[in-house]
């Protein structure tokens, strides 16, 4: 590197990180957050340094979408372009501000000043449309704080002189349950399981002894903590709801020179903010989830602890960086937490840098060990083999939350709340056409039409139409299903409830999808990366007025062969929206078909435009008729 | 159809004729698909419109405003429609322009390449307008049938020929199905 | 071991022997039983994405080259429903990227055109996305040109892990994925890359090809002209395997 270099030195960077290579990925992103880019020799420097590859460290950087391997602006506004930011008038408003700044979407300024791009969901449905500039979060965009913002660029202002309130996220929680009227204390949690391993014997008589070499007349110790968590029934609240007892018991089992704990804070699904609320008003108990964890998995050898926090939400960084300290030094993370020797465990936090799929656990694993966010091959699993090949918990965020109750009110409390199947309560991020969105918490089993009440949708004349439970990769229903239930046996959800009134076009909400999927593709294998393209295409064609009904045809070939061969759940679900809308709201679809038989997917016409101008003809053979 | 034989049609667009000079290696067998059949446009009749058919076969892919003009007269007029050769299914050679900008390309030809005195960019309306992209026929109109290679080989389009006039369904055997 | 002391799973009903830790792939080739594929390669540990080698097994699709064998599995492969599948993948690849048979070296030796041939497929189907993928011809050896690659990730995997190079690496995402060279200024000349590395040899495509070559065998004669690649294949498969490196 120059030696005139302004920003800290590669070196430093690396070195803070002790050179490890499971860091490339924090590395990339603190060094691009001083110099806005990773330019060429940075990324030699940080492969020559790590002793990587260079095109292995290229490829790394080149998989995130908000790590830059080419100049960007100073300023760089990304709208949300989740169909509730669109709902709220995202796309209008990013025309808006384009205008006044002169700049083309998804064009760099001519001056070099800014951007003006969308993004994915950023998980502020509740307070659309959202932005982020500079990777900081503004909720609530409107022309009057675009206004602002605009004034701000212009003035070349740094960001941390924006006024505050700029960047002011609500919780908006709306009903609170078991879990965020909680009044648990720092700590508390993790006594009652350690407590409990001793048989309920007071911690004075027992402190004598390790916690791990429990007193075997008690015969208890982290087991008796993962006996109430299966007892609790609890599941993982991620959506696929795999019962957390289990997978802790699974991971406690694996042999290993270590023990991992990760909380997936990727809260990527379109729709989904409920993870937010919790790491920003509920972050003591998320730590106390993964700490009770790591006791009961940890098996009396060395535990390491992850927050994989998603690049949009890197506005609760210093918040839970803050947190972490508050607790360190209270005793509750570190060495002999809580007084028990030998209990070590501390947590770090990962900051993710824009990819959807980095929240399927196995692909989380792989960029905490700093590699594009690619699902492995399973088996083996991660309770088995995780990060760097040891066994590893992963669970989301609430569902740490729910472990740490369950920790201290046992799980015959816990299972009494909410259906047979689906013990206790669940978080759902609501947004769209209702009047309160925000955080509701209800026990399993509460119905869509009881969640519809009480967020007030369907208020005044415009009745509701569809919800979109759990996102995209979930599931449409129509007004005819909202007596089903929010439950694992019925509908699970990882917490989206998007609300759509009649007025809404629900081919237009499927398309939307589509295009998330199609950009948040990995693309390692073929059914998904080749497929989720081609479904774009497709729903772009019907969406010009071109579709057919062989169009539909391909869809349907393409969804079966991207559901029945596709390595992960982001392709097994990316087909879910089309067919979804084509079972619920075919008319939807088919009133915008051109013809029935073929049509070509672009215009005959207009592909001549460029032979016209170059030759400067606009004779009869110089166009081409659409056929009707 | 006159006297009961199956009218067929055929055209080369964006091709090189490779592929009728492949249809013609059938050889004595032609004379037995005479028997069966009888043409109606093609290179070999010098008829210039596609009248009513029941098979038109088309060499190449389209480059250009004349391509889809002929192209949509055989979809309207033949029953089933065939793709052959690689530039007809893939767009083949021709479509390895279509990464290049088509205003740079005639540009560069025409107009600015070195050595070039009063340059213009051909502009007479007997000429077809390019296209800004080659297309394979199924991009184009609905394709019933295809058959690859460059040009496929005398055998597969016998065969190709001989169950369409038949009734059965195309297939090729191992051998017979090559793209190059 | 004798094979008949070994465990056994089912493919399309019939017997098929393996040694534990074995993938179903690798027992089906060693047991000279043909499945479908092409990111797979004996010598590497299975990559898994093509998903070409998709089978079902007790009912649930898998692909075949990172399932592990297990005693007294059920596994479909030479179905209607599964050569469907295969045959709407290999038209999404030729879709994908822009494979020209008629002007590219590899024709008669590519994997990807030899699936093609014996799955039947006479075309992409679907709209073709011709991709600008220029190539780079900045070595003196060797020509890479990526209009041709499937991403299976062989040359990253050679170039690491026999040459010790890693001269090649995959980035991107989605449809934008793409493979690139280890230099800073992209281009293949500035790498340490030689004719003797192995990365050369594994590409079951067009991409990686040495130069003065050209079309040096004629149409006839090369590999696939001879034999289908299930003939092929089973002939490339070690009897008793180990995976070699990885």
């Amino acid at each position: 590197m120059s030696r005139n270099d302004p920003y800290p030195s590669v070196d430093a960077v690396v070195e803070r990180y002790h050179a490890d290579a499971a860091y490339l990925v924090q590395m990339l992103r603190e060094i691009q957050e001083t110099r806005g880019w990773i330019a060429p020799p940075v990324v030699t420097e940080l492969a020559r340094t790590l002793g990587l590859s260079r095109a292995r460290v290229e490829g790394v950087a080149a998989f995130y979408s908000f790590l830059h391997l080419r100049p960007v602006g100073a300023y760089r506004v990304l709208f949300s372009d989740n169909v509730t930011d669109r709902m709220q008038g995202s796309e209008a408003l990013l025309a808006y501000l384009s205008e006044k700044l002169w700049v083309e979407k998804g064009k760099l300024s001519e001056d070099g000043l800014l951007s003006i791009d969308t993004t994915s969901c950023t998980g502020l449905c509740d307070q659309g449309p959202g932005l982020l500039v500079n990777g900081r979060a503004i909720p609530r965009a409107s022309r009057e704080r675009l206004d602002v913002i605009a004034a701000l660029i212009l003035d070349r202002q740094p960001l941390d002189q924006w006024p505050a309130e700029l960047f002011a996220v609500e919780d908006n929680i709306r009903r609170a349950d078991l879990l965020l009227g909680n009044r648990l204390a720092p700590g508390e949690a993790i006594r009652a399981a350690i407590l409990r391993g001793r048989g309920g014997q007071t911690e004075a008589a027992a402190n004598e002894r390790s916690w791990r070499e429990a007193n075997p007349a008690a015969a208890l110790g982290p087991a008796a903590t993962l006996e109430e968590i299966k007892r609790a029934n609890l599941r993982g609240r991620g959506g696929a709801g795999f019962g957390t007892g289990v997978k802790w018991e699974a991971c406690r089992n694996a042999p290993g020179e270590m023990h991992c704990v990760v909380c997936n804070a990727d809260e990527g699904e379109p729709g989904t903010f409920k993870d937010r609320v919790l790491l920003n008003r509920h972050a003591d108990l998320v730590c106390e989830g993964m700490t009770v964890c790591a006791y009961v998995i940890g098996g009396g050898g060395a535990t390491r602890g992850f927050i994989y926090l998603r690049g949009e939400y890197r506005h609760l960084l210093e918040p839970l960086e803050a947190v972490l300290a508050r607790r360190r030094a209270a005793g509750l993370l570190g060495r002999d937490i809580c007084g028990e020797p030998g209990f070590d465990f501390d947590i770090e936090i990962h900051v993710g840098a824009g990819a959807y799929v980095c929240g399927e656990e196995s692909a989380l694993i792989e960029s905490l060990e700093g590699k594009r966010g690619i699902p492995r091959s399973r088996p083996p699993y991660p309770v088995t083999h995780g990060y760097l090949g040891q066994p590893t918990v992963v669970n989301n965020v609430e569902t740490f939350c729910a472990a740490a109750l369950v920790a201290v009110h046992g799980g015959e409390w816990y299972r009494a709340v909410g259906t047979a199947k689906s013990a206790g309560t669940k978080l759902l991020s609501v947004s769209g056409d209702c009047e309160r969105p925000g955080i509701y918490e209800y026990p399993f089993g509460v119905t869509v039409r009881q969640v519809l009440e009480d967020c007030g949708a369907g208020v005044g004349k415009r009745a509701t139409q569809a919800v979109q439970v759990s996102g995209p990769s979930g599931t449409l229903i129509d007004a005819s299903e909202f007596d089903r239930r929010i439950a694992f046996e019925d509908l699970p959800s990882a917490g989206a409830f998007m609300v759509f009134d009649e007025t809404r076009d629900m081919f237009d909400v499927a398309r939307n999808f589509v295009h998330f999927f199609a950009h948040e593709s990995c693309g390692f294998c073929t059914p998904c990366r080749v497929g989720t393209a081609m479904m774009r295409n497709m729903v772009d064609k019907i969406h010009g007025g071109r579709g057919t009904q062989r169009d539909i045809d391909e869809m349907c070939q393409l969804s079966k062969a991207m559901h029945m061969a596709a390595h992960c759940g982001l392709g097994h679900t990316a087909c879910n929206p089309m067919q979804d809308v084509m079972k619920r709201f075919r008319p939807a679809i088919q009133r915008r078909l051109r013809r029935l038989e073929f049509a070509p997917a672009f215009d005959l016409d207009a592909a001549l435009a460029v032979g016209r101008r170059m030759t400067g003809r606009d004779d009869a053979g110089a166009h081409l008729e659409t056929e009707a | 159809m006159a006297e009961g034989r199956i009218r067929v049609a055929t055209a080369s667009l964006a091709g090189c004729f490779g592929c009728h000079m492949s249809l013609l290696d059938i050889d004595e067998r032609l004379f037995e698909l005479l028997e069966k059949i009888e043409f109606d446009r093609t290179p070999l009749t010098d008829i210039k419109h596609c009248g009513p058919c029941d098979i038109g076969i088309i060499e190449g892919g389209c480059c250009n405003a004349e391509n889809v003009e002929v192209l949509r007269e055989f979809r309207r007029n033949c029953k089933i429609l065939v793709a052959l050769g690689a530039c007809a299914v893939t767009g083949g050679l021709p479509a390895q322009r279509n990464h290049l900008d088509l205003g740079a390309c005639l540009s560069e030809v025409y107009l600015t390449e070195p050595g070039l005195v009063n340059g213009q960019i051909p502009n007479d309306p007997e000429l077809p307008l390019p296209l800004d992209q080659v297309h394979p026929l199924h991009e184009v109109v609905k394709v019933d049938y295809f058959v690859p290679g460059c040009p496929p080989s005398a055998d597969a389009i016998w065969k190709i020929l001989a169950d369409l006039v038949a009734g059965r369904t195309p297939r090729l055997g191992h051998g017979q199905i090559q793209y190059d | 071991m004798n094979e008949s002391d070994l465990p056994s799973f089912l493919l399309d009903g019939e017997e098929i022997p393996f040694t534990p830790g074995q993938t179903v792939i690798q027992a089906a080739l060693t047991a000279g039983h043909y499945i479908p594929h092409l990111c797979y390669h004996p010598e590497f540990v299975p990559h898994g994405s093509c998903k070409v080698c998709t089978v079902k097994a007790n009912g649930r699709p898998a692909a075949a080259c990172t399932l592990p064998a297990q005693a007294g599995l059920a596994v479909e492969s030479d179905t209607d429903e599964l050569n469907d599948l295969r045959r709407t993948l290999v038209q999404m690849l030729f879709a994908e990227g822009n494979h020209f048979c008629p002007s590219c070296e590899k024709s008669g030796n590519c994997m990807l055109q030899a699936l093609g041939y014996d799955l039947g497929v006479m075309t992409a189907g679907f709209r073709h996305f011709f991709p600008d993928r220029p190539v780079d011809a900045s070595h003196p050896d060797i020509l890479l040109d990526f209009n041709r690659c499937i991403f299976c990730k062989l040359c990253v995997r050679a170039s690491e892990e026999v040459d010790g190079k890693g001269v090649f690496s995959l980035t991107g995402r989605g449809i934008m994925r793409h493979l690139i060279v280890s230099a800073e200024s992209g281009r293949l000349a500035d790498t340490d890359i030689a004719l003797t590395d192995k990365a050369l040899e594994v590409c079951p495509v067009g991409v990686i090809l040495r130069k003065h070559v050209g079309f040096a065998v004629p149409i006839g004669r090369r590999r696939y002209d001879e034999r289908p690649i299930s003939a092929q294949a089973l002939d490339d498969a070690p009897r008793m395997m180990e995976p070699k490196h990885g």
